[in-house]
């Protein structure tokens, strides 16, 4: 490990141009579920920066020390710990938040975000650059919840926060909620204009087109 | 049992996992490219989660719920924050224990899973299923029910948008939405059209 590390880089990196949302499908399930306000997306994120940090920097540590054969089961083991502390300490000073966030606390130890970015970064590189890199991934991760939740609040209820900031048409406004906005499949499409988006400025990342027929069979001689 | 006909319904309709709960969309998205695949991950999911649910289940009330250790003079104590743990331990073993038994006794079907029955255990939607076994205080017969409904719901949506993707690789779209983006749009019209299962159940 002799090249020296762009930290700068290793931290904006995953921000748009290695988003592990939109670009590596990583961490989707939680991204989705949770962003129906700005506040539950911005605990999710914290949350998940912190886990996803700490798990790095203790699979890192000790990575010379794990056999690989169970690998796996240290690495989630580590992780569940980590996330069980969060969510106590969210259940003690968050109640509220924690009630709305529902089992999707618990569910951060199955993300894939996490257990991708310890088996494909951390296990090989050194304490600190693993740190750096998930705390990358973590803000990649919070950008999109961030985006999508605050979308989600401001055109479902004209609030962000809890705080009104489009005047409602029942109350003397003009603005009349998308109820749509806080059910499920809203938050798919606005994921999937976000990916495109993304993608239409930088075209590097579209996927190729696919030539051959999935069920094409050979005819017969 | 006209209740545990309604749980199946809810489960697998009304809070279907991808669709509904964006539970285990990773995998929803990563291995619905083709049908086959598709539905090898359905039925791993299925037997998984039937088998998983009762099982930590079981766990919960024997070992973790507050007042599980009673008998043994322990009324006061509380493991229900170990819950997250054991029940990613069981899911694991029980993941190894279904492949090892798969290639022992069906060799052709654990050809045809091939990499998913590993990836099973870190499945959002799986872990989910016991947390929610948990949440809302299911008995036995409940869990077996919500486990195979919610596995048989997430077998039908996956199968469902492997069948439209594969059609969709002819069609010209433009290049940002290719892959993923047309993908999410598509899971979102699924996910309108499961909204209105809600009602199916709620009117009976």
């Amino acid at each position: 490990m002799a090249e020296r590390l762009n930290f700068w880089s290793t931290l904006t990196d995953p921000l748009i141009r290695q988003n592990p949302v939109t670009l590596q499908i990583l961490g989707i399930c939680s991204a989705l579920a949770v962003t129906t306000t700005l506040a539950t997306a911005l605990t999710m994120s914290v949350s998940l920066t912190v886990v996803l940090t700490m798990a790095a920097g203790l699979v890192s540590m000790i990575r010379r020390h794990i056999p690989d054969t169970i690998r796996l089961i240290v690495q989630i083991v580590i992780v569940a710990s980590l996330v069980i502390v969060i969510d106590q300490i969210l259940q003690a000073y968050f109640a509220e938040i924690s009630r709305a966030l529902s089992v999707y606390v618990g569910l951060i130890t199955t993300n894939c975000l996490v257990l991708g970015q310890t088996e494909a970064y951390a296990r090989h590189h050194a304490p600190l650059p693993a740190m750096v890199d998930a705390f990358g991934n973590g803000l990649g991760y919070s950008f999109v919840l961030i985006v999508i939740g605050s979308l989600r609040e401001l055109f479902g209820k004209g609030e962000l926060f809890g705080a009104q900031i489009l005047p409602l048409a029942e109350s003397g406004g003009w603005f009349t909620p998308l109820s749509l906005m806080l059910l499920a499949p809203s938050a798919f499409f606005l994921l999937g204009l976000l990916v495109w988006t993304i993608r239409s400025f930088k075209p590097e990342q579209a996927e190729a087109r696919e030539h051959t027929p999935p069920l094409y069979v050979e005819p017969a001689e | 049992m006209t209740g545990l006909w309604d749980l199946f319904l809810t489960a697998a309709f009304v809070d279907n996992m991808p669709l509904t709960l964006f539970l285990g969309l990773c995998t929803f998205l990563a291995l619905s490219k083709r049908p086959e695949a598709a539905f090898g991950l359905g039925v791993a999911m299925t037997g998984v989660m039937g088998v998983t649910v009762p099982l930590n289940h079981l766990i919960y009330q024997g070992l973790l719920a507050p007042g599980a250790w009673a008998w043994a003079g322990m009324p006061e104590l509380d493991l229900s924050y170990l819950s997250l743990i054991a029940f990613i331990g069981v899911i694991a073993a029980s993941v190894q224990v279904l492949e090892l038994l798969l290639d022992r006794f069906l060799p052709s079907i654990h050809a045809a899973f091939g990499v998913f029955l590993p990836l099973l255990t870190v499945q959002c939607a799986i872990l989910a299923g016991s947390l929610f076994m948990v949440e809302r205080s299911y008995s036995l017969a409940e869990s077996v029910v919500f486990g195979l409904g919610s596995g048989f719901g997430f077998a039908v949506a996956v199968a469902m948008l492997a069948a439209i993707r594969s059609r969709l690789a002819y069609a010209d779209l433009p290049a940002g939405l290719r892959g993923l983006g047309i993908a999410f749009v598509l899971a979102g019209l699924m996910s309108l059209g499961f909204a209105s299962f809600a009602q199916m159940v709620a009117a009976q």
